[in-house]
């Protein structure tokens, strides 16, 4: 008797374990398109993005669903997933369904690319401007009035100057922060390698907190009030303004910054499981069109094609020298491996801080 | 006698019960967890021991358990102050205060994170007055200490809390009428009596404040060598597609929590026996 | 010592029941002198009120003002902004996505409790300490680790990935990975608070009604259900409120999609990264809620512990 109905007991778990471990194959919404038909009327494409992204893509998948709806009669639903730049790429290797990524960098994309192939390594050339539809800059965002007199790079070393930045190893962002702090050292008279090196070296020495990414960042800064200057992307530091208000901030533009490009692309093989290849691709080239050009300059981007955007828009883009990743250090590959992966200069730059 | 009667059971259930615990244990915690094994042993030895033993990942070693084991020794302390209090005396809100004690328990560690740096960096609630008198907790190592001490307290307090209820207070008045004071009374007569659940306490809340991760990156200020914990080491790893490195140091700090929390299991488990057989 | 007494002393072991000890003791202080010192087992004045002093001057520096920030930020735009972050698609998604994951994780970690308790306290057996130790493992295991375990077994490049790719199964980045991994973090949590109570409990009373003809089932659920069911409310409760919770472990596995995979606490993540700080944590104050109501249900449990324990208490003093 008490066999029996421990028995029963036993299996009543198993079928509920089973139930929950294997009953939902159409809960993400994205793995349930291949039971239609050739155009299903009603469809979900999925865009793993980073952080700083969320307001455009938010404004720009109205605008496009409602395009698309217009063009194909179909209905569609874009859904957004942001984080880290390096957390949202892992999570597409590991299996997270992104029928497009659109990414801070592109050596996170070449990861995708490599470990899952899912697309063509040379995803870069399939999109104008290297896939980078829109671009972006590091500068300084500062107290109102600029107490500390914050005007370039160099003063990022002062000993009375405390530097928020995000940690290279997690933010893209940050990475950006770190290579354009190097790439300035390099254009100074005499600047090497060397000269780089104790340059950001003194500046890392500046920085009190180092977040994982380029939100966590700006939270610190202006939240907890805490250093003199925050190094963020320009459209972020827009944001920050617009957000908390420009009674609290300025922006400062270094004299010279890099140019940062944060690339695009279709991963073919989660589309084409999706029956959304067509709309993939045209969502990622209506980035291009007059319509997502001008959104991307009104969320602080700047357009790939400027004569798209609104006049007013691009006069808050200031002139500023911009050198590329790939004119100061040979691509994103040759930068992460040297700089940035264990054993790389960001270490050097701790490891020899202290004894 | 009563130890062979125990080791031959006439209950029934033993080959069913044991056999789902371990089933159902191998499926959701010990097979997942062998993967830590699996894709650490493709690593090959020299790069597991470079890895684990690169200095920052070191210096993470050092802060997640040093901060550790001062976050738990500080709750056990307070923590049993705490339980007795709320135990042994009468107070006005002593209600809200029981129960603000389980609160760290179902807040996401991310808010707990949140709210504490805002409260103890420079211009939040206690960080104002801190600071300006040098002690710095947000982004520095005391914060690490003060998140994993907010959330390891429910752990020791819960833990004290039934063992002070159980104590016997004819011992205690025993003791007191044999002569001695308040203080040999709770050195030889509650100590005694309490110490397996204060360290069941200290295990559980040590062993949460070793994996503790979502709080302490918000207060730490996760700098290298000066206050990552070990998680975000992985986590950088991770970051950098270096899958096997981040397992190879997670497998690090299971091996290290298991022997933490299998040493005082055993002697808990030890002492309560012994318990048991004299009484 | 008889059985029934037995029952007594454990039943009384939950928080808040009284001691027939103290009982006694304070019909001894009534019948003192009013000149007579401080009784026998209490501490000197000055000590106690230092003591509670202590006490509540820590929860309100580690506990009670980082838990009113969550309040006082919640509430800084008043009531109405505090409430509009609950009249929102995505936040009523993630409050579902949270209530479900809870209903699925917490009844399958009670049983294994149960099981657990029953073949741990109430046999010997070699390596108990081992076993012991293997399920309190998922505490001291970080979150990231939690997590990532997972994605290595589930994941596209884990172990049985390709397998369940070829089955078009989503695990990973859907609600299953979620609910197992919020099963693994809340694993021990009904077992550890009943298997020490068992263990005190001893065997007796399973022999007896065994010896009287009872079945296993039978003795399981007339005698030793009811002897730890508080034990086991309030397991369920730090289980339910754990599984509510749990930030970093389902943060690896959701892959962050509004509205489908997001629970309560990551819900929290994204609005605080959106700036919108308000609707953060309000949605976090409604997490604290749950403690409040854990609290509720905490007490309503001792007060039925004390109604009960309290009469049998009194009978065991014939004994």
């Amino acid at each position: 008797m008490y066999k029996y109905r421990g028995a029963i007991f036993q299996v009543t778990i198993l079928v509920g374990l089973m139930m929950c471990l294997g009953c939902q194959p159409g809960s993400s919404g994205n793995t349930g398109g291949n039971a239609g038909g050739n155009t299903p009327s009603k469809l979900t494409i999925l865009n793993v993005s980073y952080d700083p992204t969320r307001e455009f893509y938010t404004e720009f998948n109205q605008e496009f669903e409602t395009h698309w709806l217009a063009k194909s009669g179909q209905s569609l639903t874009v859904d957004q997933s942001h984080g880290g730049g390096g957390k949202q790429a892992r999570a597409v290797i590991d299996g997270l369904k992104a029928d497009v990524v659109t990414l801070a960098l592109s050596y996170d994309i070449d990861q995708i690319a490599e470990k899952t192939k899912a697309f063509p390594r040379d995803w870069q050339k399939r999109l104008p401007n290297n896939s980078c539809p829109y671009t972006s800059t590091i500068v300084f965002l500062v107290r109102k009035g600029n107490p500390k007199q914050i005007k370039d790079w160099n003063d990022l070393t002062r000993s009375d100057v405390q530097v928020i930045t995000p940690n290279p190893k997690t933010s893209g962002g940050a990475r950006y922060n770190y290579l354009a702090a190097w790439g300035y050292a390099l254009r100074q008279p005499n600047g090497n390698d060397e000269t780089a090196f104790e340059f950001v070296k003194s500046i890392f020495k500046n920085v009190p907190v180092l977040d994982s990414g380029a939100r966590g960042s700006t939270t610190t800064f202006i939240q907890r009030e805490i250093g003199d200057v925050l190094l963020t992307w320009e459209n972020e530091a827009f944001l920050s303004v617009n957000e908390f208000g420009p009674q609290d901030l300025d922006i400062v533009i270094p004299s010279m910054s890099i140019i940062a490009e944060p690339p695009v692309t279709v991963v073919d093989e989660n589309a084409k499981a999706n029956n959304a290849l067509d709309v993939a691709t045209a969502y990622l080239e209506y980035l291009y069109s007059p319509v997502g050009q001008k959104l991307a300059a009104k969320h602080f981007y700047r357009p790939y094609s400027p004569e798209h955007a609104d006049p007013a828009d691009l006069a808050r883009f200031p002139k500023l020298e911009l050198f590329s990743i790939d004119e100061v250090f040979g691509g994103w590959t040759k930068a992460q491996t040297t700089h940035f992966n264990d054993g790389g200069v960001f270490d050097r730059i701790y490891a020899v801080e202290k004894p | 006698m009563s130890r062979t009667f125990r080791q031959y059971s006439v209950i029934p259930g033993f080959g069913l019960t044991l056999g789902y615990t371990i089933t159902y244990l191998s499926l959701i915690v010990l097979i997942p967890l062998s993967m830590l094994f699996f894709r650490t042993a493709g690593m090959g030895w020299e790069r597991f021991w470079s890895t684990i033993s690169d200095p920052r990942v070191v210096a993470s070693y050092k802060l997640t358990f040093g901060a550790s084991l001062i976050a738990t020794l500080i709750n056990v302390v307070f923590g049993g102050i705490v339980a007795w209090t709320l135990v042994r005396y009468k107070f006005p809100g002593k209600t809200l205060i029981d129960a603000m004690v389980d609160l760290p328990f179902a807040i996401p560690t991310a808010v707990s994170g949140i709210a504490l740096t805002a409260v103890y960096s420079k211009n939040g609630w206690i960080g104002q007055y801190l600071e300006p008198m040098g002690f710095k907790i947000a982004f520095a190592y005391p914060g690490v200490v003060v998140a994993m001490t907010f959330i390891g307290l429910p752990f020791v307090v819960r833990t004290l809390q039934p063992a002070i209820e159980d104590l016997h207070k004819e011992n205690e008045e025993a003791s007191a009428s044999l002569g001695a004071t308040r203080l040999q009374t709770f050195r030889y007569v509650i100590l005694p009596a309490i110490l397996p659940s204060l360290l069941t306490g200290f295990a559980m809340a040590f062993a949460r404040a070793l994996g503790e991760y979502g709080s302490i990156v918000f207060i730490s200020g996760n700098l290298p060598m000066k206050t990552e914990i070990t998680t975000w080491i992985i986590t950088q790893k991770l970051d950098q597609y270096d899958t096997e490195g981040a397992t190879a140091i997670a497998l690090v700090m299971l091996l290290s929590s298991f022997a933490v929390l299998f040493t005082i299991n055993a002697i808990q488990w030890w002492i309560s026996q012994r318990h048991r057989g004299v009484s | 010592m008889s059985g029934d007494a037995k029952v007594a002393r454990n039943d009384s072991q939950l928080p808040g029941s009284q001691q027939p000890a103290s009982d006694l003791q304070a019909d001894v202080k009534i019948r003192q002198p009013a000149t007579r010192f401080r009784g026998a087992t209490e501490e000197p004045v000055w000590i106690r009120y230092s003591l509670i002093f202590l006490t509540v001057s820590f929860l309100v520096f580690f506990l009670f003002l980082p838990l009113l920030s969550v309040f006082a930020e919640a509430f800084r735009k008043g009531v109405n902004a505090y409430l509009a972050a609950f009249n929102d698609r995505a936040a009523l998604a993630a409050i579902k996505l949270t209530l479900i994951t809870a209903a699925i994780a917490v009844p399958l970690n009670i049983v294994f409790g149960l099981a657990a308790s029953w073949s741990i306290a109430k046999f010997e057996f070699w390596g108990k300490s081992f076993l012991l130790t293997l399920i309190d493992l998922p505490f001291a295991v970080s979150p990231v680790i939690s997590g990532l375990i997972f994605v290595l077994l589930f994941g596209a490049q884990g172990l049985l990935g390709p397998w369940l790719t070829s089955q078009g199964i989503q695990i990973i980045f859907a609600v299953p990975g979620i609910v197992i991994a919020t099963i693994f973090v809340t694993f021990p949590f009904v077992a550890r608070e009943i298997i020490p109570l068992m263990h005190e409990q001893g065997t007796e009373e399973e022999q007896a009604a065994i010896t009287l003809g009872a079945n296993g089932w039978q003795t399981f659920w007339y005698v030793t259900l009811p002897n730890v069911r508080w034990a086991l409310l309030y397991g369920v409760i730090l289980c339910n409120a754990r599984a509510m919770g749990e930030f970093g472990a389902v943060s690896v596995v959701s892959g962050h999609l509004r509205g489908k995979t997001n629970t309560l606490p990551l819900h929290v993540e994204i609005l605080h990264n959106e700036f919108n700080f308000v609707a953060a944590f309000a949605v976090a104050s409604l997490l604290a809620l749950l403690g409040v109501v854990t609290l509720a249900a905490k007490i309503y449990v001792e007060s039925r512990v004390r109604s009960t324990s309290t009469s049998e208490d009194l009978s065991s003093l014939d004994h």
